[in-house]
């Protein structure tokens, strides 16, 4: 099994251009084996792109091929309203990788769909997308560094180490359920929580790697739910421990994090809760593989 | 972007929360001019952006023009921490009959926005956070909904606000809120939020963070880049449109992403080097900016060696190779260069490079490999 995306995901591609990152990786994503059935462009309805169906909008789109996911890689402006297109016309799983969205702008789309299409799940934004390895890739992940087959599941705030973490795995022969890059932006549609709640409930996936980030508490809230609920054994690696103490936000900052949010309470946090907690992604991938050894 | 205290009183008065009146200069003169418009007495504040102006002199009530002249002359060129007074901030001192605290942030760990306020504001604000929790009520504002006037009424009541002045502060409340959302700032902060003795809400100061990803909706930012009190590097790196964060060590270090570049700087670390900076040359670098980033690290005098990671997502592994060789026809560097290249077309990549390997120019297969390695060429230790 894999979460969120298997074999059966239909994938559009919103704002797909020529030109587009879009359509760059969408193509990578559809040599992956990927069913990508649709592309997206208000101007471009009606054409064909290299294979890729172009339908004026998302509900069309929707309506003629079945999709039930989507890629969104538009600028900054234009995502928010892409996203709620998307979660309009019936797409269940969003992956948006745009960068620099304001932050405002993330709040007021998560709470939307919270109130509007609770079942629809945003990944992202500024995220490098999902990879169910064998089974599909939807982001900007290379599907080549990943293996199938499992038993680890990934998650990651930061994108390059996520694929660094990916690479280190599958160079010691350890395969991956799913990988998922959630992101480093203040509003994530998806966090660490809702992907070990579908980590712990998957059957293939026996252990999970997690990578953490400096800033935040969405690390400590992933150790109050390893303590409280989760059986599968997790290994972790916060980035940053060496960074400098970032600035801090006025007195409102301090007043709400407290202590919180540094590399060092978060590694003390997920050791609280049980999670074997390494100090990079090449000592956490070598913990994994004894895990690995030993199931 | 942190806006000094007259940029953040500006953008309140846009939006129609009460600050006093007053003027920015940044000359002697000019103080004198604005004491003798406005009439004393006048509050001379340091406009600097680092907390704790006050307690350092940064802050000075004039009863008179020659009062004025002392203060202006002793603060402007003051160093507060580090940053050099260049500009005043000179405004009519009301008379304060009570002291708030208010502010509208994120609340990252429930994604919504966050309101807090308190009847006890002023410098202690801190410390009443730890000891006193309750006296500062936190209420959580869902985006979509926004904040009403009754329940911004609401939460000043919880918060043990004067009676008198509750209404007063809920207007003042939803200012901020309009400030916060519509001007897209990730934190707005006012404290003291004061009642006069005229039963007026005025912000007697203002801390006010801007969401950089908000600038393409915001030409009016334009004119408060505070560039002056930037880090010559940093400034260099933000003309160029690289993360860079100088770090103090000596192993210079440039990586795609801002996880992968922490993440290199900890295994630097682990290696028993000391990292110079923190460079993030993005997804998606082209080659230019490869060359960027290199000639920028190069700069660094203190820089020994030089440890270039990158895993190709969107970054392509030949465009990081071209990058890289389009640099070193640029520059002249002494400083040996260890690239590490992996994802992304990271094949292409590794075979353009092979053709400079040595002398100055190494690659090794792992991170840690070439945190090591280039460590070592550093020869510090």
């Amino acid at each position: 099994m894999s979460i969120f995306i298997d074999e059966n995901t239909k994938v559009v591609i919103q704002g797909i251009s020529p030109t587009s990152q879009a359509l760059y990786h969408g193509l990578r994503n559809r040599s992956y084996g990927t069913q990508v059935v649709a592309g997206t462009n208000p101007k471009r309805g009606g054409e064909v792109i290299e294979g890729i169906n172009v339908y004026a909008t998302v509900a069309e789109a929707v309506r003629e091929t079945k999709a039930d996911a989507s890629f969104i890689a538009v600028p900054p402006h234009g995502a928010p309203g892409a996203i709620m297109e998307a979660a309009e016309a019936g797409i269940k799983f969003i992956v948006c990788i745009t960068e620099n969205i304001p932050a405002k702008d993330e709040a007021l789309i998560f709470h939307r769909l919270k109130h509007e299409f609770p079942d629809t799940r945003l990944l992202g934004p500024n995220c490098p997308g999902i990879i169910s390895p064998g089974k599909a890739n939807i982001g900007i992940t290379s599907g080549d560094i990943a293996l199938p087959g499992g038993p680890v599941g990934l998650v990651s705030r930061s994108g390059t180490v996520f694929y660094q973490a990916i690479y280190e795995l599958t160079q010691k022969g350890i395969g991956q359920t799913t990988g998922v890059g959630i992101g480093g932006d203040p509003v994530p549609g998806t966090t660490f929580l809702d992907s070990l709640e579908a980590f712990e409930k998957d059957n293939e996936t026996k252990a999970v790697f997690l990578i953490g980030e400096i800033g935040g508490d969405a690390e400590e809230q992933a150790a109050e739910y390893i303590k409280s609920r989760m059986t599968k054994p997790v290994v972790a690696y916060i980035v940053g421990v060496t960074a400098p103490e970032g600035r801090k936000m006025g007195h409102a900052g301090a007043i709400v994090s407290g202590s919180k949010g540094t590399a060092k309470a978060k590694m003390a946090a997920l050791a609280g809760a049980g999670a074997i907690v390494a100090d990079n992604p090449s000592s956490a991938a070598n913990e994994i593989a004894k895990l690995v050894k030993g199931l | 972007m942190d806006l000094y205290e007259y940029q953040g009183k500006q953008y309140f008065a846009r939006y129609g929360l009460n600050v006093p009146i007053g003027d920015v200069t940044d000359t002697v003169q000019g103080a004198l001019a604005i004491g003798e418009k406005i009439g004393f007495p006048v509050a001379v504040k340091a406009q600097v952006l680092v907390g704790g102006r006050g307690k350092a002199g940064g802050i000075k009530i004039a009863e008179n023009m020659a009062e004025l002249q002392t203060y202006a002359e002793q603060i402007l060129g003051m160093d507060i921490k580090g940053h050099t007074v260049k500009h005043l901030w000179i405004q009519k001192s009301p008379t304060i009959a009570k002291e708030y605290y208010a502010s509208f942030t994120l609340d990252r760990s429930v994604r919504s926005h966050l309101c807090m306020v308190s009847a006890k504001g002023g410098i202690d604000i801190e410390e009443i956070a730890v000891s006193d929790p309750e006296a500062i009520v936190k209420a959580h504002i869902d985006p979509v909904e926004g904040i009403t006037f009754e329940q911004a009424a609401d939460i000043a009541a919880r918060a043990h606000i004067d009676e008198e002045a509750i209404d007063k502060v809920a207007e003042a409340l939803l200012a901020m809120y309009r400030c916060y959302i519509e001007g897209d700032a990730d934190l707005v902060e006012v404290n003291p939020l004061i009642l006069t003795e005229e039963s007026e809400v005025v912000a007697l100061d203002a801390k006010v963070t801007l969401d950089d990803a908000a600038a393409f909706r915001h030409p009016e930012w334009e004119a408060w880049q505070n560039t002056d009190e930037m880090d010559p590097r940093d400034r260099l790196a933000k003309e160029k449109g690289l993360q860079y964060v100088g770090l103090g060590g000596y192993v210079g270090i440039i990586a795609n992403g801002a996880g992968l570049g922490m993440s290199t700087c900890d295994v630097v670390e682990q290696a028993g080097g000391e990292p110079a900076n923190f460079l993030d040359i993005g997804g998606g670098a082209s080659a230019d900016v490869m060359a960027a980033a290199l000639e920028l690290v190069n700069q660094d005098p203190k820089v020994k060696s030089i440890f270039i990671n990158i895993f190709g997502g969107i970054t392509r592994g030949e465009e990081v190779a071209n990058g890289i060789l389009l640099a070193l026809e640029k520059i002249t560097h002494t400083a040996p260069i260890v690239v590490r290249l992996d994802g992304t077309n990271a094949e292409e990549g590794r075979s353009i490079l092979a053709g400079y390997q040595g002398k100055a120019l190494f690659t090794e297969p792992t991170m840690t490999k070439a945190a090591a390695k280039a460590t070592e060429l550093a020869g510090v230790n």
